[in-house]
């Protein structure tokens, strides 16, 4: 009997890590929609020829609520400030999609029929990569703030040299893509002279994860930047980092980088502390967030550097002003993070391209497009604003513009 | 010395598990059923601890107690909830139900609590302690974890062996129906077995997250799956088989992350524990019963 009910338990036990794989792998999401926006859309709809419509679309309910909600605000404040300014006149709709590529595609249609001209969005990567395949079918010019997979321009070869999805030749970042993200910690690292011996520990189990690792070292080797150890680890094996930890030490490293998200980079960070290692910690805009994270103790962030767009606490002109106004608009203890910041600067950006070709608003979605597209790429256009300076975007849609470090003092981001 | 430094990270991981795996082994050595909703309950355990600390402002020892006290609550009703009605049924539905109960806990913390990570503070205030100058560390948690699960060990061993309640329990794993003949209340007793299995899942709770201080809805899950493991390595329903089993499995996963690979480790964990069940199929230390028709 003991032996029969021992292999009934092998079997269940196969099939409850299967169950709970497949539990990791769906999102939750609430249900939820903007009803009372939809009517007013409606109503509205046919184009009036007198402002350009913006569509918006990302999380406002569910688990990734607070990119979405965080766009949708900046998006607004945006937009109120260029109404203000008289002459060219925007007009926003922002639909929710949950984090959900096929709610992503009915809100993106929701908003064709409202009469769309411009995309700003989606704020999350993978209904990203959806709604940028139909706009580029549609001729809609899309410019997202913060989907940074390379899926979502597309014309970007794997590791094995193999482009899966075309250039989608209408759709533009206005954040790093993932694999930029390593080329400019790498360049970050070697131009400050952060650190002479390089450990690396990041989760081989995730595509963000691993593209930043892998341009991170192919980068670093063209700098001569040493690398003494690389740890990993997966979503399933992400508490105990005690071997990775001592090897790293043991490998005489003295800044640790950290392309992987705060809750395992909050593990490390304790774990280090509680064996008396000393790092230099150098993380990306995953890291953004560790400060928040409930419980923790943010004294073991002092001094952690990470690459990320955006300090809601710096002190040039147009953050303090964007931060003012986003807290008088939402409530004081709002903080705008970057996925906030790279809204805002979409829709300007997307302001002066039209200032820049004297566009009107009675011109066709295609029409808009290609002038757009033609406007964005060519030399002379740049933008700066909230998220970088002198921004450029080449023919592959990814943005150009120098990357900002924070380390973090006292709690708070500090510019670097 | 760094074959010294990874025994001790295995042993420390090792005790977390051993910790799990005895309430594991404690429900399964009476009652039976494999309960895979221990992992969950150590989940709730955490949280219930975090909340009495960080919302209540409350000391540490407030907090494990009341975190005890939540568990035992917790798995007494669980019990009279899922798994009486199916006393008579066959293994397998408790499995699946027990699945069914996890699954429960999971997604109600997800509710409760959010999917926010939280991080835990350490409830153990023994200063770590670092040999041949600083080049060993070993952390007071580990040396709280190992000493917990010893004293548990051994006084769950004497429990079993000297009380009444114990003897009754170990009359009922034996035959169910010749206990009740005796006078022996079996629903009272296996509800005893789970209160005691629950509010030990409570303190493996604590210890875990004092030791991995990220608690979400599913940290429970993974441990309890690795200390599943352990009790069955040691032999299932052995208490001194879960405590062996539970260190070993932690030392032979850091020597496979340290010297073999770091995403192999949990491949290797399961297949050591293969080959041992093929090789002595009642584990390490346990017992083969035969089957009397």
């Amino acid at each position: 009997m003991k032996r029969n009910f021992a292999k009934i338990a092998a079997a269940v036990m196969a099939g409850a890590m299967a169950l709970s794989l497949a539990a990791c792998g769906g999102s939750s999401s609430s249900s939820g929609s903007s009803s009372a926006e939809t009517k007013a859309a409606a109503e509205t709809e046919g184009g009036s020829g007198e402002v350009f419509k913006i569509g918006g679309i990302g999380p406002t309910t569910g688990a990734a609520a607070i990119y979405g909600t965080a766009c949708k605000n900046a998006a607004e404040i945006a937009v109120e400030e260029i109404n203000a300014l008289g002459g060219v006149q925007f007009e926003l709709n922002f639909q929710d999609d949950e984090h959900d590529a096929e709610k992503s595609v009915n809100a993106y249609n929701k908003l064709k029929d409202w009469g769309m001209q411009i995309l700003v969005g989606t704020t999350t990567t993978t209904p990203c990569v959806a709604v940028s395949t139909e706009s580029n079918a549609d001729r809609i010019f899309e410019i997202t703030p913060s989907a940074s997979s390379t899926d979502v321009i597309g014309g970007v070869a794997d590791a094995d040299g193999n482009v899966n999805i075309p250039r989608k030749d209408n759709v533009f970042q206005m954040c790093f893509t993932d694999p930029n993200q390593g080329i400019a910690s790498a360049q970050y690292i070697s131009e400050n002279q952060l650190g002479s011996k390089i450990a690396i520990i990041y989760n081989n189990s995730d595509a963000y994860s691993t593209g930043i690792y892998n341009k991170f070292v192919a980068e670093a080797a063209d700098r001569n930047l040493e690398i003494v150890y690389t740890g990993t680890f997966t979503d399933d094996n992400a508490t105990d980092f005690s071997v990775q930890l001592g090897d790293a030490h043991n490998s005489g490293a003295d800044l640790l980088f950290l392309p992987i998200y705060y809750t395992p980079a909050s593990q490390i960070l304790v774990q280090a502390e509680a064996k008396g290692y000393d790092f230099k910690y150098f993380g990306v805009d995953g890291m953004d967030g560790i400060l928040t994270l409930e419980g923790f103790d943010t004294s073991l962030a002092e001094g952690v550097m990470l690459l990320t767009p955006f300090a809601a606490d710096a002190q040039d002109d147009l953050t303090k002003n964007f931060v003012a106004k986003y807290q008088e608009k939402f409530g004081a203890d709002q903080v705008p993070n970057q996925f906030a910041a790279d809204t805002y600067d979409c829709i300007y950006a997307i302001y002066n391209a039209i200032q820049a070709k004297g566009l009107t608003p009675d011109m066709s979605n295609e029409e808009l497009c290609s002038a757009l597209i033609e406007t964005f790429t060519s030399s002379d256009f740049s933008y700066s604003g909230l998220t970088g300076e002198n921004m450029t975007w080449s023919e592959s849609g990814e943005v150009s513009k120098d990357p900002k470090a924070n380390v973090i003092q006292d709690g708070a981001y500090v510019g670097m | 010395m760094n074959l010294l430094a990874n025994l001790i990270n295995g042993l420390s991981l090792g005790a977390v598990y051993a910790i799990i795996a005895l309430g594991y082994t404690m429900v399964y050595g009476i009652a039976k059923m494999l309960n895979f909703a221990h992992g969950d309950v150590i989940m709730v355990g955490g949280y219930v601890c975090f909340c009495t600390m960080s919302y209540l402002h409350m000391p540490a020892p407030a907090g494990v107690l009341f975190a005890v006290i939540v568990c035992t609550v917790l798995g007494i009703v669980i019990e009279k909830l899922a798994y009486k009605p199916l006393r008579q049924a066959t293994s397998l539905a408790v499995l699946i139900t027990a699945i069914g109960v996890s699954y429960f806990l999971q997604n109600a913390a997800l509710l409760i609590w959010k999917s926010d990570p939280k991080v835990f503070t350490s409830v153990v205030n023994i200063p770590a302690i670092r040999l041949f100058d600083g080049q060993l560390v070993i952390s007071g948690v580990t040396v709280a974890t190992i000493a917990s699960s010893v004293i548990i060990m051994i006084a769950l061993t004497i429990f079993t062996g000297k009380t009444k309640v114990g003897k009754a329990m170990r009359a009922v794993s034996e035959d169910k129906g010749a206990a009740q003949l005796m006078g022996i209340n079996v629903n009272s007793t296996i509800s005893v077995t789970f209160a005691i299995g629950s509010g030990l899942a409570a303190i493996a709770g604590v210890l875990l997250c004092s030791a991995y201080p990220t608690l979400m809805p599913t940290t429970g899950s993974m441990p309890g799956i690795k200390a599943f493991t352990a009790a069955v390595f040691g032999g299932i329903g052995s208490i001194p088989g879960a405590m062996l089993g539970g260190l070993l499995l932690g030392v032979i996963e850091i020597f496979a992350k340290a010297y073999i690979s770091t995403q192999l480790s949990d491949a290797i964990v399961f297949a050591v524990l293969i080959i041992v069940l093929l090789i002595k199929p009642t584990g390490l230390l346990g017992k083969a019963i035969h089957e009397k028709v």
